[in-house]
């Protein structure tokens, strides 16, 4: 399984046909402690680059954006529950949505592992 | 004695917490202060009124059961206690309230003796017209004033803010689209927009499309065009934008929404740094609102209610809410129904009265070139600033900026301080911190508006505070200073975090105080 990357800094990792969404550990750290996430429903169908969560941090308030299109199978509970795990966990336990991808050619536009860290250099 | 805010329920508990290490808690002159549920006790009164007659009540059951729970103080004690509370806040009467973005500049007392006069202070919005005649007056003389300030020929009075002027201008602009049978999804924002822009045309049923800005911290025209279609209604901007840097291609962004069928909405929060230079309607926006507590120096931030008028173009001009005064050969009287293309009413009565005495006088006292020459020192006022730190701190752009001056962290780097921690540290020297971490667009943002009410002394001091506090920043050992600050201050900094995730919004009986005393007693 291969994370990609956006550069809006999410990260995407496909099993199956299921892809998990979350927020990189850069962008974590760039937020700030995490106070509240808002998940959409299952079954909302996002495009590719469109708004799917709404992370709040001390700092500010960011949308988190699809990677890739699909329909949304299921938001992490366990984060709405306890906003501080995006800032534990952001790439593991941390994960924001699971998709089921309408397009999995979507990833390969996307950065991976170096080209992401590369990006992050340029910053 | 803490109570589980980990805050003193009592003078005299402080002590234990070490926080001042005074027996009292107090710092100086500076008064611990409990709430008022936590100090007096029930039945203390400072009235002493006979008790009722003794008459059968018809209340039945709904008589009240329970203790009513009211603090019981004493005159003098409510006084005292009303009066630490208000030492305890910070006000552009006590010192330079640089936060940028929000014109924090001088209210002068004649806006308030003109509030005050008896022919103003007390009326009633019920009042028959022929009895108000001159506030009525009054309404459509700032009106005019605003319409030729602006170059615009209709505006909306009643809007109580800037976020309601808003809405007010996107209901305008929705009701126009309407009238010609045109269905439209979107409005576009820049990125470095007022969070209450998006918020506004969300509130008003678009989806909100953000425009990227350009490496000079301007709106990206190609990315403008790319983002334009039949299904855009409106564009929100705001200039001098939020970077502080004035939109020069404006007329332009302007012609291409036109060209696209969609309207231009001006956030008019920094109208301050153009005012009296430049009429928004020559630009070519649709709408914009004028915050009255900005640019004409109503009070605001705590102090009094903002008011957000809205001036239309002659497309929008129609659709002006109700009520709006009228001047005929009856005098003056207000439409307050039957205007057909109106989108309808905003707001109860007719608008903020207090405030609007206040901007006339401000306007009259000014005149056109005193108005000018606002604009005019507030702009000279920012630049002296970015110039007078731009070695020791870091401007996000290049060249002059308009009103407010805007740095990015770049300067702290590699040092352990961030923008909060400066931010923090400037509370200590007596200074309230500009605005951190907006706009969003760069890294750390300190956005500083010092405004044109600002003497060279008053500047020139501000700016040797924060020329210290950077090179003490640089110095690369001081980080637990600045981590550790504020140090001076009633309280130091706030668990932040802890607020958000599980916020404490309202004092119950028991949730504090002496349940919480007993529990640790024990």
């Amino acid at each position: 399984m291969t994370t990609r990357y956006t550069k809006d800094h999410e990260w995407i990792r496909l099993d199956g046909d299921v892809a998990t969404v979350g927020i990189s550990d850069y962008a974590q750290s760039q937020l700030g402690d995490v106070v509240f996430v808002d998940l959409p429903a299952p079954g909302k169908k996002v495009d590719a680059g469109a708004e799917v969560a709404v992370v709040e941090s001390v700092k500010a308030a960011s949308e988190v954006y699809a990677p890739a299109g699909g329909e949304v199978v299921e938001g992490n509970q366990a984060i709405v529950d306890d906003p501080a795990l995006v800032n534990r966990a952001a790439q593991t336990d941390g994960w924001f949505v699971k998709l089921k991808l309408s397009n999995k050619g979507e990833l390969d536009a996307l950065m991976d592992q170096v080209a992401y860290d590369a990006y992050l250099k340029t910053l | 004695m803490l109570n589980r805010q980990g805050r003193p329920t009592t003078p005299h508990a402080a002590a234990n917490s070490a926080v001042t290490g005074t027996i009292t808690g107090n710092r100086g002159l500076q008064m611990e202060e409990a709430l008022i549920f936590e100090i007096g006790e029930e039945g203390r009164t400072g009235v002493d009124l006979p008790d009722a007659p003794k008459v059968k009540d018809r209340l039945g059951g709904l008589k009240r059961q329970g203790r009513i729970g009211l603090p019981g103080l004493s005159e003098p004690q409510v006084v005292r206690h009303f009066v630490r509370l208000s030492q305890k806040n910070y006000s552009i009467d006590a010192g330079l309230y640089p936060l940028g973005s929000c014109t924090m500049k001088h209210n002068p007392r004649l806006n308030e003796k003109m509030a005050r006069l008896p022919g103003l202070g007390d009326i009633h919005p019920l009042q028959p017209a022929s009895t108000v005649q001159g506030a009525l007056e009054l309404i459509d003389q700032l009106a005019g004033w605003l319409k030729t300030l602006t170059g615009m020929p209709a505006v909306a009075m009643s809007p109580a803010a800037g976020a309601h002027g808003e809405l007010c201008g996107l209901m305008a602009i929705r009701a126009a689209l309407k009238a010609r049978g045109d269905v439209r999804k979107r409005i576009l924002a820049p990125e470095s927009a007022h969070g209450t822009n998006p918020a506004t045309a969300a509130l008003c049923g678009y989806t909100v499309d953000p425009i990227p800005a350009t490496a000079e911290g301007r709106v990206d025209l190609d990315a403008l065009q790319a983002k334009l279609g039949p299904d855009v209604a409106a564009i929100m901007l705001t200039n001098p934008n939020t970077c502080g840097l004035f939109e020069r291609d404006i007329k332009t962004v302007a012609d291409m929404v036109h060209a696209a069928g969609a309207f231009f909405y001006c956030d008019g929060a920094n109208f301050n740094a153009i005012v009296g230079k430049v009429r928004p309607g020559d630009l070519g926006i649709d709408a914009m609102h004028i915050n009255l507590h900005k640019t004409f120096s109503t009070p605001h931030g705590g102090g009094g209610p903002g008011s957000g008028p809205v001036v239309l173009s002659d497309a929008l001009k129609d659709f002006v809410p109700v009520p709006y005064v009228v001047h005929g050969s009856d005098g003056y009287r207000l439409v307050e129904s039957g205007d057909a293309k109106s989108f309808g009413r905003m707001k109860a009565f007719n608008g903020q009265m207090g405030m609007f005495i206040r901007a006339l006088a401000y306007m009259m006292s000014h005149g056109a070139d005193g108005l000018k020459r606002v604009a005019e020192d507030s702009v000279l006022s920012a630049n002296y600033v970015m110039a007078s730190l731009k070695d020791v701190m870091t401007p996000s752009f290049e060249g002059p900026c308009m009103h407010e001056a805007l740095f990015d962290d770049r300067f702290l780097k590699d040092t352990g301080v961030t923008t909060l921690d400066f931010a923090k540290a400037m509370i200590d020297e007596g200074y309230h911190p500009m605005t951190v971490y907006f706009p969003l667009v760069v890294h750390g943002a300190m956005l500083i508006e010092p405004t044109e009410s600002e003497s060279k002394d008053s500047v020139d001091a501000f700016v040797t505070t924060l020329r210290g506090l950077a090179e003490k920043a640089k110095q690369g050992d001081q980080v637990a200073w600045f981590q550790a600050a504020p140090q001076l201050t009633p309280r130091r900094r706030l668990d932040e975090t802890r607020a958000a995730r599980s916020p404490v919004l309202r004092w119950k009986p028991g949730s504090n105080g002496a349940p919480i005393d007993k529990a640790a007693a024990e």
